[in-house]
């Protein structure tokens, strides 16, 4: 029913992403931006909001807000201003946020998230992206009855990006955030987690029939916690707004919160009180004059972004495009897989170890790229390894996991293990007789012709040398040494 | 509080009553101890009548703290530094500068027994250079008055006549200098509030260019146009004052990277070929006839100097007070807003949860002007009227420093105005909010286009005290404080401006 | 444009500050006294004015990004009115009043 409905419907989505940026210190004063300090430690006059404290603007807080508005493609404002938001609430120290209002630090932007059949691109536009302060951290579950409030994160940096009401489903939604975590990740404007709270989406959703110019009425979707929750609370709640406009009812505006337990959207507890958050440029920061070569200078020092990577590494590494793409979905990897393939001059190697066990054996860890204990000088030593026949693939297998485990180089992980290919045919030797001795029926077996049982025998060889073995030669020499000593 | 004090030394009582360059000049050979300095200035407010029950200059006073970084200074004595421009010096700090060890209440009941637990730069720097700090004194709550009468621990007397009011919102200030129980203190201006209380009392009040004293640790008032300013004795006390204090500081980004000069060398500059513009706004025919004789004849003294003084118009004057009296609480509405009861100050807790913890808080915490001033400026910002108001005021505002700028540009060194409407009034007499934003009448504008001024005795009417105001360009002080030497050395021995010697 | 009772309540609620019934016309009728005199404003032509934002002209000074800051000679807990743990309490929200309780 509603599929039926819902097709007549379309949806119009427009984001607000709030990433923080990547400081030492807080956008207006020296405390340390850290997570994690015992609660309100990282305070001082300034974010406390104490009587006479003033703010004073982080240089490397604006040059990430800079970075990340040029990487998605804004123009950035010589001239932006800061202004004060006024509200009342707990972690919210001086009674206002400071933010930018009407003269943003840049705007119309946009990005590509992806193409239609007819080849035509998918773009999403980008109204504006201004800095401002995060506020504290409220925890209302802590004790009985009262509120506890730590300011360790007030006022910490952050950029606002506001796109255009452009995307039309939950998965061009999903499309647009996976590829500005992307690009902010390469762009190394903020560690853009979710799940740390360094990026944070808030949803504005409407519907409206399909063919009709006007957007309809939207609501505001906020409490979302992952990517995949924003796509279906964005489902969720495009069918209660179409359900209620097919009903005849209308769709009031209000902030709804997503309840991912239950699956749905609803109205939030808060009072809906008409916010008049009474704006005015705020007199403790002269406007941000920024220089044109400045500006300028920043963009070029970017660090590439994916879509230009994926196409170095095509043509750098004669590596697919589908394998560019999946290398690129994260700037670490392809990072690790450059390392990788310039050490060890094996480009297909790398590829297939990277996105394969390295991949893996990352997400079995649940650590970051970086804390990961095989560096990739060691994996390209040991793609040098098997490529110059010195260990076989299972051997390498094995090495690579005792790696992860311990992080010590291959060469020595195979020395300590003894997993270096033996082609000594003396050791191979008695690794086949003592096979021959431990299986006698089936030793007899192969004497009296029965041939199909060399790869049974030699299986048992190889897994007697723990995978050392060099197969071919143990092939080799079954035969005779089945015979008996001659 | 038991132990009697000890009487400090004749010889301190004559310092502390004398120069602050002889003060200083004999601490630094050891003719003088600091901490008798201490004990003369606390036994002139006990002379005079300081306390809560009669000028009620002090919101608080630390003698024990005083004498302890007096002690220090003497210890310091022998060392390679020298001791700095005000060693020794006794100095009274206005109640909304951040001070460490001190209360710092603003005059409200909202910081009520608050302790900074920071110092404002100004206050760092008057340490660094050996001042000594002896109290804080009394203020209209949040700066927000021109009588000092609407402090929440009562109002403070005008030491010349203690039925009257000593001006403010630096009353305690300019009384305590008045008084001569410092020789030195420092106020704050938003829009008046320096300049206005030294002429009410009879002393030199100061208020510098925007940006060339730091606002770190001065509780905000109105953020665009707050200063701090010094109050002292006389125009060569209130320059070395001056130069202490100013200077850009990284703690505040609106405080201006322009080199401080050395002011008092301007005392023997002279005014020959000065122009001084007298502009037609401020001297209306209604002005008060006392306050226009006195202002000629502080316009032929400088005739007789050598100066020229030449009429000119800053034609929008007449729109400070309305465009005043919109931006400073629009900005005054957004950084009381701090005031909530969370971290710090008076917390007033009820049935009706947070919003009512904040209601109830903010109701008995700020006073009814603070409370007046606080709706207007969030009436004047709310949606709907902002443009009506705040951006039109702020576009006038731009008019009105437009006009010094023009003036400036004309070949005018400085300008010459009287300070107030009138001299001191009585303790009660302006009763209605508007009449008494009307004493800011002729000192508002400098605050709107950020120029500094200052107001130096010119006389007096039946004994109450009569300011001039200098005004200058743009970081013009070192032209200001040679016209404002010139006039004194000029009127000396006219009067005796707040004299309280018997 | 006159100041209603209405403004005054919607004006205190904005600014949080608790006021008496009976002070609620009063104060329409300061401000109004107040306002009266800024529709002064009214007569100046300002339409080719270009109000500059802020005083300062060069822009703002920027800092490093490096700490300390400016310290603090005592810790929140000696000045907040109520903290626990090192937080500083204040009354629950009415909006979370339902959160869930965790045992003290
Ligand atoms: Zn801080």
């Amino acid at each position: 029913m509603t599929a039926v409905t819902e097709r007549e419907y379309e949806m119009v989505v427009g984001l607000e992403v709030h990433v923080q940026l990547k400081t030492r210190t807080k956008a207006f004063c020296s405390c340390s931006a850290d997570f994690g300090a015992p609660p309100n430690t990282n305070v001082c006059p300034v974010c406390l909001a104490l009587p006479g404290a003033l703010p004073v603007l982080n240089h490397h807080a604006v040059e990430l807000a800079v970075r990340a508005a040029i990487a998605l493609e804004c123009k950035v404002h010589e001239t932006s201003v800061f202004a004060r938001k006024n509200y009342f609430y707990p972690d919210l120290p001086k009674g206002y946020q400071i933010s930018q209002y009407d003269k943003p630090l840049a705007e119309k932007g946009w990005l590509t998230i992806g193409e239609l059949e007819n080849k035509t691109p998918v773009r999403v536009g980008i109204t504006r992206v201004h800095m401002e302060e995060d506020a504290g951290k409220s925890v209302h579950d802590r004790y009985n009855g009262v509120t506890a409030i730590d300011l360790n994160r007030a006022g910490v940096p952050l950029i606002e990006i506001v796109s255009e009401p452009d995307m039309r489903s939950s998965a061009e939604a999903g499309a647009y955030l996976r590829l500005i975590k992307q690009i902010l990740s390469y762009a190394g404007v903020s560690d853009v987690s979710m799940e740390e709270g360094s990026l944070r989406v808030d949803a504005n959703v409407s519907a409206r029939l399909r063919g009709a110019t006007k957007l309809g009425t939207k609501t505001e979707i906020k409490n979302v916690n992952s990517f995949s929750a924003v796509e279906r609370a964005l489902d969720s709640e495009f069918t209660r707004q179409v359900a209620l406009l097919k009903s005849g009812g209308t769709v009031s505006q209000q902030t709804m919160l997503w309840d991912g337990a239950r699956g749905e959207t609803r109205p939030s507890r808060s009072k809906e009180e008409s916010h008049d958050y009474r704006y005015f440029p705020e007199p403790d920061l002269p406007p941000l004059a920024l220089d044109a070569e400045w500006i300028a200078r920043v963009g070029r020092e970017i660090p590439e972004l994916p879509d230009a990577r994926r196409k170095r590494l095509v043509d750098e590494y004669k590596i697919t495009p589908p394998d560019a793409e999946l290398l690129t979905s994260s700037a670490g990897f392809s990072e690790y897989f450059e390392a990788v393939a310039r050490a060890s001059l094996d480009p297909k190697g790398a590829v297939n170890w990277v996105m394969g066990e390295v991949s893996a054996a990352v997400n079995a860890a649940g650590v970051h790229l970086d804390e990961f204990a095989v560096r990739p000088a060691d994996l390209a030593e040991l793609l040098r390894m098997l490529r110059d026949d010195v260990v076989s693939h299972t051997a390498a297998k094995r090495i690579f996991a005792r790696m992860v485990e311990t992080g010590k180089p291959p060469v020595q992980v195979a020395a300590e293990e003894g997993l270096q290919k033996v082609d000594d045919d003396s050791a191979l030797a008695g690794w086949i007789d003592e096979v021959l001795a431990e299986n006698p029926s089936e030793a007899a077996r192969y004497r009296a012709g029965e041939t199909k049982l060399q790869g049974v025998l030699v299986g048992l060889v190889m897994k007697k040398s723990k995978g050392s073995a060099d197969p071919k030669k143990v092939n080799q020499l079954l035969p005779e040494r089945a015979r008996g000593p001659s | 509080m038991k132990a009697q004090p000890a009487r400090a030394s004749a010889a301190a009582a004559k310092l502390l009553a004398g120069p602050l360059t002889e003060c200083v000049a004999c601490i630094r050979e050891g003719a003088a101890i600091p901490a008798d300095m201490v004990s003369a200035s606390f036994d002139r407010a006990d002379e005079v009548g300081a306390g809560k029950d009669a000028l009620n200059i002090f919101i608080s006073t630390d003698r024990e703290g005083a004498t302890e970084s007096a002690k220090q200074l003497t210890a310091h004595l022998g060392r390679a530094e020298p001791l700095g421009n005000l060693a020794g010096v006794p100095v009274a700090l206005k109640d909304n500068i951040a001070t460490l060890g001190m209360p710092t209440t603003c005059g409200s009941r909202i910081l009520e027994g608050y302790v900074s637990p920071y110092e404002a730069t100004v206050v760092r720097r008057l340490r660094a250079n050996g001042a000594v700090i002896v109290g804080k004194t009394n203020m209209d709550e949040f700066a927000m008055g021109s009588s000092t009468e609407n402090s929440a621990y009562g109002p403070t007397r005008n030491p010349v006549d203690i039925r009257r009011v000593p001006g403010g919102s630096s009353g305690g200030s300019a009384a305590a200098v008045a008084a001569g129980i410092v020789r030195l203190a420092l106020g704050s201006e938003t829009g008046g509030s320096v300049r206005q209380p030294a002429s009410f009392c009879g002393v030199v009040g100061v208020k510098p260019t925007y940006g060339r004293v730091s606002r770190y640790g001065l509780v905000a008032f109105g953020s665009s146009l707050d200063q701090v300013g010094v109050l002292g004795r006389t125009v060569e006390d209130a320059s070395i004052g001056m130069e202490v204090i100013s200077g850009c500081d990284p703690l505040d980004s609106t405080s201006a990277d322009v080199p401080v000069p050395r002011y008092e060398l301007e005392k023997n500059a002279g005014l020959k070929g000065l122009v001084i513009g007298k502009p037609r706004e401020y001297f209306p025919d209604g002005l008060d006839p006392r306050i226009a004789q006195e202002c000629e004849r502080a316009l032929d003294a400088y005739r007789e100097l050598g100066a020229t003084v030449r009429d000119v118009s800053l034609p929008h004057t007449s729109y400070s007070i309305p465009v005043y009296y919109i931006i400073a609480p629009a900005e005054a509405s957004s950084n009381l807003a701090r005031f909530d009861g969370v971290r710090y100050g008076l917390r007033v807790l009820s049935e009706r949860g947070l919003n009512g913890m904040y209601e109830e808080t903010r109701a008995r915490g700020f006073g009814p002007e603070v409370t007046r001033r606080v709706l207007l400026g969030t009436y004047v910002l709310s949606a709907g009227y902002y443009d009506a108001y705040y951006k039109k005021a702020q576009a006038v505002r731009t008019l009105i420093a437009q006009d010094f700028r023009d003036v400036f540009a004309s070949g005018v060194d400085v300008l010459f105005t009287p300070t107030t409407p009138t001299p001191a009034f009585e303790l009660g007499a302006v009763k209605d909010a508007y009449e008494m934003y009307l004493s800011d009448i002729f000192t508002a504008s400098a605050n709107l286009a950020g120029v500094p001024a200052m107001s130096v005795p010119i006389g007096d009417a039946a004994g109450l005290p009569i300011g001039g105001q200098i005004i200058a360009p743009h970081f013009g002080e070192s032209v200001m404080f040679r016209a404002a030497f010139g006039l004194e050395r000029a009127l000396a021995g006219n009067f005796v401006p707040g004299e309280q010697d018997a | 444009m006159a100041v209603t009772r209405e403004d005054v309540v919607k004006v205190a609620k904005l600014a949080n500050i608790a006021i008496d019934e009976t002070r609620l016309d009063s104060l329409a009728l300061e401000l109004n006294a107040i306002l009266g005199h800024m529709d002064e404003l009214r007569k100046v032509d300002t339409a080719r004015v270009q109000t500059a934002e802020g005083l300062g002209s060069g822009g703002q000074r920027l800092r490093a990004d490096y700490g300390p800051p400016d310290g603090l000679a005592s810790a929140p807990a000696t000045f907040a009115p109520e903290t626990r743990d090192g937080f500083v309490l204040v009354p629950r929200l009415a909006t979370h009043e339902g959160s869930p309780e965790r045992a003290p």
